[in-house]
């Protein structure tokens, strides 16, 4: 197990690399889901259905 | 509908002529777009011992010499028309080895030897496991069905 | 109230993406943990590239459906200038940020992957250069679509960026061709079929199936957002 850790030696990219991948993707995520609560809220407190045409 | 149809040619209209310009940039910066030149170019052109320059090719095999201190290594860089002798010291990047790409950045010396203060590998679009690739060598195929 | 036919499509587009959201999530989720053992567990370390070879599974489909969303956020400029569809521009602001994280993604996992087997971090050739140039076309189409007082400018603004900038889409994709680049040639989306043994060509294509299905799962998602966001906006216009 360590020795897939190590990547053979390229531990040092081989695991930035992901973990960049991660941030970059998992934070575009976090942000769109955090963005989307935040405004359902709103609609909510407002009043505003958030489905459908009517309102 | 009218009214879409003339926003729909003149948006074409105008991405074409945008597209033909920027064409037309590129065609004229040709020379300071590409990355590196070929030994050939160098030997055509001849630069000054002043001009920086990026010279890249093949690594010609069993050219590769170690310096008596361990640090300098010389090469030869070949497009296979032309051959470029270039002088380095400092470490070697992992995919540094005969018969592979290699990009060096320095200056041309008076004697003909290229002076590289950097060397870059430059590997190709070849991608498969060690097993296939012995494979394909013990079979005599290597390069030929393996791509370029 | 003229807004209410805005929102015509918009609701329209609410429904099917209340239906598709949870399908499209689960199956993004699915892929990116198979994709994801078979980077690790399946394909091979690469003859020469040993182990970095596996940098590769993030790097090029990120690169891949930058481009596409790219190509994608032009489209919607066009069905916003030409056609004045009410949803476009609403998903090009949702599209913009995710193509930004999608490039920034290809620009660092390429920088590890050309620091061991290159010998440098990053060059200013063709290929390197024209990515960086698309990561910035994603940043100014966020900016300039927010920096009118009205919406409707910035997003027209915007669209004009996006439609201007997709000359750079070829220039990505040829750049390795015309132009002497330390990037190497295309591997895939090449004539005369591809140069990637399956065991790693089939890991990456499982990568690249997990990586369109997130950026259609977020740009669903964020769409709803921006719908909702312009109807808040819409709301506290007419109470003013």
């Amino acid at each position: 197990m360590s020795g897939f850790f190590a990547m053979g030696g390229y531990a040092a990219y081989v695991w930035p690399a992901y973990a960049a991948a991660l941030i970059a993707l998992g934070g575009v995520t976090l942000m769109s889901l955090f963005a989307r609560a935040r405004v359902r809220r709103e609609l909510r407190a407002r009043g505003l259905d958030r489905r459908g045409a009517k309102s | 509908m009218k009214p879409k149809r003339k926003r729909l040619w003149l948006l074409l209209g105008s991405m074409g002529a945008f597209a033909l310009a920027v064409t037309l940039v590129l065609v004229a910066l040709d020379d300071n777009l590409v990355f590196f030149h070929s030994p050939t170019q160098i030997a055509d052109k001849k630069p000054p011992p002043t001009q920086r320059l990026r010279v890249g090719g093949l690594v010609a095999p069993g050219s590769v010499e170690k310096g008596s201190d361990g640090l300098t290594t010389t090469f030869v860089v070949t497009d296979t028309r032309a051959n470029l002798k270039v002088s380095y010291r400092g470490q070697l990047p992992d995919l540094f080895r005969e018969g592979q790409g290699v990009v060096a950045e320095g200056t041309l010396g008076t004697d003909g030897v290229f002076l590289a203060r950097e060397i870059l590998a430059k590997h190709d679009e070849t991608y498969m496991p060690p097993e296939v690739a012995k494979a394909l060598k013990d079979a005599g195929h290597w390069k030929k069905d393996a791509g370029k | 109230m003229a807004g209410m036919h805005a929102l015509a499509n918009p609701a329209r587009f609410q429904r099917f993406s209340a239906r598709a959201l949870p399908w499209s999530a689960g199956l993004t989720a699915i892929l990116l943990l198979v994709g994801l053992y078979m980077a690790f567990f399946v394909a091979p370390p690469d003859y020469q590239q040993k182990e970095t070879v596996r940098i590769m599974f993030v790097h090029v489909p990120a690169a891949w459906w930058s481009m596409a969303g790219y190509a994608f956020l032009a489209g919607l400029g066009a069905a916003l200038l030409v056609w004045k569809h009410p949803l476009a521009a609403l998903m090009a602001r949702a599209a913009a940020p995710v193509g930004a994280a999608f490039a920034a993604t290809c620009l660092i996992t390429g920088s590890f992957w050309g620091r061991p087997m290159w010998g440098t971090w990053w060059v200013w050739d063709a290929r390197l250069t024209s990515m960086l140039v698309l990561f910035f076309l994603f940043l100014g189409h966020i900016a300039l679509s927010r920096a009118f007082d009205s919406p409707e400018r910035g997003d027209k603004a915007a669209a004009i960026l996006a439609l201007v900038g997709v000359i750079n889409l070829p220039i990505i994709k040829f750049s390795v061709d015309w132009w002497n680049t330390l990037h190497q040639p295309a591997s895939v989306m090449k004539l005369g079929g591809t140069t990637i043994h399956s065991s790693i060509l089939i890991p990456l294509l499982v990568m690249a199936v997990a990586f369109f299905m997130l950026f259609v799962t977020l740009v669903l998602m964020r769409t709803e957002t921006e719908i909702g966001r312009r109807r808040l906006e819409m709301a506290a216009l007419a109470a003013e």
